[in-house]
This record gives C-alpha cells, sequence and structure tokens, in this order.
C-alpha cells in the first residue's frame, strides 16, 4: 500500500498492519505468490535438483502460508520466507539425505564429460562446483552473490553473525574458483576418479577455515 | 580480512591477483544467471494450486 509516511515501527499500526482477515490474507498471498520463483530457484540450489527443488519450495510455501500471521506485513517478506525454506530444507535433510555419495558420482561422470576447454565457464560445471561446496558455504554465497540480499538479510536468514556469512561468501568464493580451475585442468589428461579427487581435496583445503 | 596470498605472490607473473578479479567477476555473472534462469522458468501449476487450495481457509486466524 503506497503510504506517504515512512516505514517506521510506532505503536500505532500503519494501515496494512491493520488488515485483518481475509483482507490480510489477501495481501499477504499476492506477495508471496511473487516470490515463488526466488523460493523456486533458492531452492534449486540448495537441493541441486529439479524435482526435489520444486518439493522443497512447495513444503516452504505451504508453511509460509500456514504462518502467515506470524508475518509482519511490510517488513521483509522475501527474507522471511528463504528463512522458511532453508529451515525445512535442512530438517528434511536430517531426516534422510545420504545421496551424497550418488552426487558425487554423477559429478564424477558429468566432470568428464565437459570437454570444451575454450567455455570460460560452463553453468553446468558451475552447478557442479557449487555442489562441491560445504552446504553453509553455498547457502551463504547463493544468497549475496545471486539472491541480492545484503551480508546482514542473508545473516538473518542463516540465522548467523554477520562476520561469519562474510567469511562463508569469501571462502565460498575462492573454493569456487579453485574447482572450476582445477576441472579445467583435469579434462584434458588424468583419470576421471583421479582428478576428482583432488578437486575435493582442494575444495577442502580452500573451504577450510583459516 | 582474508588475503588470496602472501605479498610476494603479488609480484610475481602477470598479475594473478587482476585475473583472480576477472575470474571472481565471471563466476559472479554466471552465478547470478544460473539463479535467474529459474527465476524465470514458468512457475509449475502446482504451486499455485496449493494457494488456490489455501483460498479456502482465508480469513480463518
Amino acid at each position: 500500500m503506497a503510504s506517504t509516511k515512512p516505514n517506521v515501527s510506532a505503536d500505532q499500526a500503519s494501515p496494512a498492519e491493520e488488515l485483518t482477515g481475509a483482507a490480510r490474507d489477501n495481501v499477504f498471498q499476492r506477495e508471496l505468490v511473487k516470490l515463488i520463483p526466488h523460493l523456486r530457484a533458492f531452492a534449486r540450489t540448495l537441493t541441486g535438483d529439479a524435482t526435489q527443488a520444486d518439493d522443497l519450495a512447495q513444503d516452504a510455501l505451504i508453511k509460509a502460508w500456514d504462518a502467515r500471521l506470524s508475518y509482519q506485513i511490510g517488513t521483509n517478506m522475501k527474507a522471511w520466507t528463504f528463512m522458511i525454506l532453508r529451515n525445512q530444507f535442512y530438517s528434511d535433510k536430517r531426516r534422510s539425505w545420504r545421496q551424497s555419495q550418488l552426487d558425487q558420482e554423477a559429478a564424477e561422470r558429468t566432470l568428464v564429460a565437459v570437454d570444451d576447454p575454450a567455455a570460460p565457464i560452463a553453468l553446468d560445471e558451475l552447478r557442479l562446483a557449487l555442489g562441491m561446496l560445504p552446504p553453509e558455504q553455498r547457502e551463504a554465497l547463493i544468497l549475496v552473490g545471486a539472491g541480492g540480499f545484503a551480508y546482514e538479510e542473508a545473516a538473518d536468514i542463516c540465522n548467523c553473525a554477520v562476520g561469519t556469512v562474510k567469511s562463508r561468501v569469501s571462502r565460498a568464493r575462492k573454493a569456487l574458483q579453485g574447482i572450476l580451475d582445477d576441472g579445467a585442468y583435469d579434462r584434458d589428461g588424468s583419470a576421471a576418479g583421479e582428478a576428482m579427487g583432488s578437486i575435493l581435496a582442494d575444495a577442502e583445503r580452500l573451504s577450510a577455515p583459516r | 580480512m582474508i588475503n588470496p596470498g602472501p605479498n610476494d605472490q603479488r609480484r610475481r607473473g602477470n598479475d594473478p591477483l587482476d585475473e583472480a578479479r576477472l575470474r571472481q567477476r565471471a563466476i559472479g555473472v554466471k552465478l547470478r544467471q544460473m539463479f535467474d534462469e529459474v527465476v524465470n522458468e514458468p512457475v509449475p501449476d502446482d504451486f499455485l494450486s496449493i494457494l488456490r487450495r489455501a483460498d479456502g481457509e482465508k480469513g480463518e486466524g
């Protein structure tokens, strides 16, 4: 709602905050719909799999709808929904997710299949490389580097300190670069398993806290 | 805070720092491209039907 008043939190609620019942739900839903594409994109980067991602994003959508009364209209809804999606992802992961082995095999196959050294950075390669990062680095980099969030917002979403987000983003960037550079070399020669081993070792080394 | 490397590396070779910065920029662009690709996909019907179903319970709370 376009208001000439600045959006300060006063004891007197602004018009949007006064909304109740169906009217409030309508406003909420309209905003929520706009965020669906972003939630899908974030989910895709978290899971690395389109089908799982949409399941996750749909779960998050339902959660957000169910929690709509706890959302303060006028605050950052994108960050709020991303937080819900992220929490959902980690609770799902705790329950099931033992796919890392499988993913690694798939990554190995794909990395070897890439054979255009001239291509600066192929999207598939970047996806694979992202998949090798520790999850907390991956999410920090995505939120700040692609999702358009400020460090402070990313910190809220990830429930950690701003400095932590900054260092995760920085380590993620460095590790990504290392993985992508190594991938480019290893494509030319050494055996796939070897190449993968060294990439993973590098990823670990590069992403280790200093 | 976290520096790319010790100082002596900076002076060696063809400005590896600049190269690294360019490389980082390329990665950043790709990262956004990857994300935006999904953002720009049409939203599957499933998502909207979730909210359509939710319409039925509007104003309950």
